[in-house]
């Protein structure tokens, strides 16, 4: 799993590639919120080009995402889901909470 | 009913192992050319039982997780996924969607769902301090081309 953070004006971009599952979710979700607590953005966008397997562990990752990003009064747009991440995404009814794209 | 073909293999349940499993399951699978969206349905629900036992059955340290699986006569395509760990107290509450009791690690407590989701039929059977059996199928659309698994 590999992990790049992009930080512009207020936006910032994580863009995930590789597999999501329990093993890799504990450290994208560290290191996503490492740069939350530094940078303050006011949009956190999490890019699903590259990722190439997701179960609900992803769920898990974009929820606690939008907690932290609520906290500091931001929110959570999620991009560039297959059809597959999407059905998952749906399942967790997470569309209610950030903008899917 | 006899399969037409059928493998079986244990692992220790590490997280590492999740990726394994669900790509040893996919690989045992694509001799009945499912399609890449079906394949994905078969690796995710593999993904959520095998998080399962790692996660919940042996939370407190390290057991072996057991997966048989079999292909029979019209694509039907049983996984069988079983750990000797702690056992659920009650299944249909842990069957319930987003009933996690893990919400520290952000577990979405959508394991159960997306299995019965993306699978067309799954069966939990558990005992307190015994362990858990998860037994998953799905039909895979047979498109008239060459099966593998009918081969000798």
């Amino acid at each position: 799993m590999k992990l790049t953070l992009t930080q512009a004006d207020k936006q910032l971009t994580a863009l995930l590639v590789g597999d999501i599952d329990h093993h890799t979710a504990k450290q994208l979700r560290e290191e996503i919120d490492e740069k939350i607590e530094q940078t303050t953005p006011e949009l956190l966008v999490l890019d699903f080009g590259g990722v190439t397997f997701m179960d609900s562990s992803g769920i898990g990752l974009v929820m606690g995402r939008y907690n932290a990003m609520q906290q500091i009064g931001g929110s959570v747009k999620v991009v560039n889901t297959t059809a597959h991440i999407k059905k998952i995404m749906r399942l967790s009814g997470l569309e209610r909470l950030v903008t899917l794209a | 009913m006899k399969p037409i073909n059928a493998m079986k293999m244990e692992f220790l349940s590490k997280s590492a192992n999740e990726g394994f499993a669900r790509s040893v399951v996919a690989a045992f699978a694509a001799s009945l050319d499912p399609t890449i969206d079906e394949l994905a349905d078969i690796k995710t629900a593999v993904s959520e039982a095998v998080t399962n036992c790692i996660v919940h059955a042996y939370r407190e340290c390290i057991g072996k997780i057991y997966i048989t699986a079999a292909i029979y006569e019209g694509g039907r395509l049983s996984i069988k996924i079983k750990d000797n760990g702690c056992g659920i107290d009650d299944v249909q509450k842990a069957m319930e969607p987003m009933y996690t009791t893990s919400p520290e690690t952000e577990r979405a407590g959508l394991g159960f769902s997306v299995m019965e989701s993306f699978m067309d039929k799954l069966k939990v059977r558990s005992k307190p301090q015994k362990g858990t059996t998860v037994v998953m199928e799905k039909r895979i659309n047979q498109r008239g081309l060459h099966n593998d698994a009918r081969n000798d």
